[in-house]
């Protein structure tokens, strides 16, 4: 047992909490702006996957890493689109679009995959490149902290930043006052003249965004190729880590650093005799727990408040 | 596109949508001909080799048949728990954990083999039914997400059915992961000689009808459309919508359980899954192409597996990834989905046909 406390106080942990969290964390904050504007958008799952492929392919055949990077965004913002064409003007119901969607993207990935380097499995052939790491300046010097913040993948970092842009973008900007009235209100939003659609196809483009960067890491980042369906239900758990978070861009970056560190416990205790089975599970059923807990407490509060306001009332 | 005369507006709506499918099959195909020029000089011929595939021999067509039977149990085990407004995706969970349950009781029970058969598929069942009602539950009492929570009751479902794999049923000898055999005896039989064809077909014919029944003929079956489709006005005429909720995802996981069972013993001699069979997301697939109607399922899953173990012969044959399959069937489902596709031309044929019955004065 102790040697499972000490790895968990380690650093090398620590360090691949957040690695373990970038995905995760860019997948949340692109549910974070569909849900806020109103849409379940269980497509994200897809879009990274199929960004992760193309970002290795525009990585080997194009200009290296970086492209494949910027290749990955814009795939992903095509294939939010996409899924918003489908759902809002050809009016098919949202989450099936979804899930038709996420069940091409597994089938077409490893089509397309098969079809350029003739395997079913990986592009380990392809020499796709990896996108940076970075060593932070004076941080790297201090020690543990250092360890632990340092040496990251750029968009790792990325991903934090996103956190704060999208905090800004929602609370901040006109544009995130008519994606969270879309979600909230969408018959006001009209009234004042506003497109819901419009507004609608704006989140999911930014949600594409964030989706393909997330896609892009799993594939140039955490490892250096595209595998069949490597994402491997991490766009749910960002959904999960979204309803946790109650919609809001920081709460859904702690959930999602929770089950990132559930995920990295589970890597972790690997090494024990506890059977690894039971630490897959782990991720899974702290999100099934998590969610619950919030939302019994949420029941809760509400029925507190009613009962309050019946008093006030009687 | 050409109609014939006189017909009322009930007909032309069925005709229309029996065009509306062909057409989104046709652009399905067409697409994805577009798409596989890319990677072979000869699409046509890959093509037409998905299309005649099955039909070439009796162990390949019988194969169809295979495939059609979990896809059944899916698509009605879906269709039940989705017919209450729940987007429960824990089929899939179930089907899994039901397959194992069955071949541990294949493995471990003693008795004649007919008793162990049935005994595994209702426990199979029941293990369903206990996975599918967790979402369900939680969405009534807390209002989470069934959703979310179904998917990731999978992945719990996947790992902890593995471990329960581990302890009880793997054979240390066996050089891959699986499990004992089953008992001698044990397993549904087999009607046509080599092929894998069993006793399966009977089982998920009896549990089609017996959906339709319950979902067209029973009080129950009423009580869950009405709730499903208006809860207020459900709960309002009196109808006890939680028990009804509870129980449509207690049935439908009862469905998918027993199709675990039935897919074990009827197609393996040993458990040897390793990941999620995708069962749960092919029910929602077929429950769509069959309008949400159960009785249609049987004619939605031929078509899915039809596809399927065509493209499996095409990949022999002209050497294509089937996995393009995947996207012909999500094309297809987008497109019977899409409700605006086509829906300008349906709103104006609509009134020509009323204009037309009215000027011939036989609007009854």
């Amino acid at each position: 047992m102790s040697n499972v406390i000490q790895s968990i106080f380690s650093t090398t942990f620590l360090f691949s909490v957040i690695r373990v969290a970038t995905p995760l964390i860019l997948a949340s904050m692109g549910a974070v702006i569909t849900s806020n504007a109103g849409i379940t958008n269980i497509g994200i799952e897809g879009v990274m996957l199929v960004s992760a492929l193309t970002g290795v392919f525009a990585s080997a055949f194009g200009f290296g890493p970086w492209f494949g990077f910027f290749v990955a965004i814009l795939t992903g913002v095509i294939c939010s689109l996409a899924i918003g064409y489908v759902s809002m003007s050809l009016k098919a119901d949202s989450v099936l679009t979804c899930i038709a969607f996420n069940t091409m993207a597994v089938g077409g990935t490893v089509y397309f995959m098969y079809a350029v380097v003739r395997d079913k499995g990986t592009t380990i052939a392809l020499d796709s490149g990896k996108l940076p790491s970075i060593q932070i300046p004076v941080i790297e010097n201090i020690p543990v902290l250092g360890d632990i913040l340092s040496n990251h993948n750029v968009v790792s970092y990325l991903a934090f930043l996103m956190i704060g842009i999208v905090y800004l973008l929602l609370y901040k900007t006109p544009l995130g006052l008519r994606i969270r009235s879309a979600g909230k209100a969408p018959n006001a939003l009209s009234s004042v003249g506003v497109s819901l659609i419009k507004t609608r196809y704006i989140a999911l483009g930014i949600s594409g965004i964030l989706g393909g960067m997330a896609g892009a890491f799993m594939s140039m980042g955490y490892v250096t190729w595209f595998s069949k369906n490597m994402t491997a239900g991490r766009g749910f758990i960002a959904l999960a880590a979204d309803a946790m978070g109650n919609s809001t861009p920081v709460g859904a970056a702690l959930s999602s650093l929770l089950f990132a560190a559930a995920e990295a416990l589970s890597y972790s205790l690997q090494i024990t005799t506890i059977p690894p089975e039971l630490v897959q599970m782990l991720p899974y059923l702290v999100t099934i727990i998590g969610l619950a807990a919030y939302a019994a407490r949420r029941t809760s509060l509400d029925k507190k408040k009613r009962e309050q306001m019946a008093e006030e009332k009687g | 596109m050409k109609m014939k005369k006189g017909m009322t507006v009930e007909q032309f709506g069925a005709w229309f949508e029996v065009v509306r499918f062909a057409l989104a099959v046709l652009i399905a195909f067409t697409i994805s001909l577009i798409i596989m020029s890319f990677s072979t000089d000869a699409p046509f011929a890959a093509i037409g080799n998905l299309f005649v595939g099955p039909m070439t021999s009796v162990r390949r067509f019988s194969t169809v048949l295979e495939t059609m039977i979990p896809l059944t149990f899916a698509g009605l085990a879906v269709n039940v728990m989705f017919k209450a407004n729940q987007f429960n995706l824990s089929a899939e969970g179930a089907f899994f954990m039901g397959a194992l349950v069955a071949a541990i009781i294949a493995i471990y029970m003693p008795g004649p083999p007919i008793i162990v058969i049935v005994v595994g598929m209702l426990a199979a069942g029941i293990t369903g039914s206990l996975v599918c009602a967790i979402p369900g539950f939680l969405k009534i009492k807390w209002r989470c997400s069934e959703m979310v929570i179904s998917l990731m009751l999978n992945y719990v479902m996947l790992y902890f059915g593995t471990y329960i794999f581990n302890q009880v049923a793997r054979d240390p000898d066996s050089a891959y992961k699986a499990s004992h055999t089953f008992r001698e005896g044990v397993n549904l039989g087999n009607l046509i000689p080599r092929t894998r064809l069993h006793a399966g077909v009977f089982i998920v014919a009896a549990f089609v009808a017996l959906t339709w029944f319950f979902m067209f003929k029973t009080k129950w079956g009423y009580k869950l459309r009405m709730t499903g489709s208006n809860i207020n006005f459900a709960r309002c005429a009196g109808i006890p919508v939680v028990s009804v909720i509870i129980g449509s995802q207690f049935l439908g996981g009862f469905i998918a359980g027993v199709g675990g069972s039935t897919e074990m013993l009827g197609m393996y001699s040993r458990f040897q899954w390793s990941s999620l069979p995708g069962y749960g997301f092919d029910g929602v697939i077929l429950n769509i192409l069959a309008k949400e109607n159960p009785a249609y399922i049987p004619i939605a899953a031929f078509f899915v597996a039809y596809l399927r173990i065509g493209a499996d012969y095409m990949y022999k044959q002209s050497d294509i990834a089937s996995e393009i399959v995947a996207i012909i069937e999500g094309l297809v489902i987008v497109l019977v989905a899409a409700t605006a596709f086509l829906s300008k031309y349906r709103h104006r044929m609509t009134t020509k046909v009323s204009r037309d019955l009215l000027e011939a004065g036989g609007a009854k």
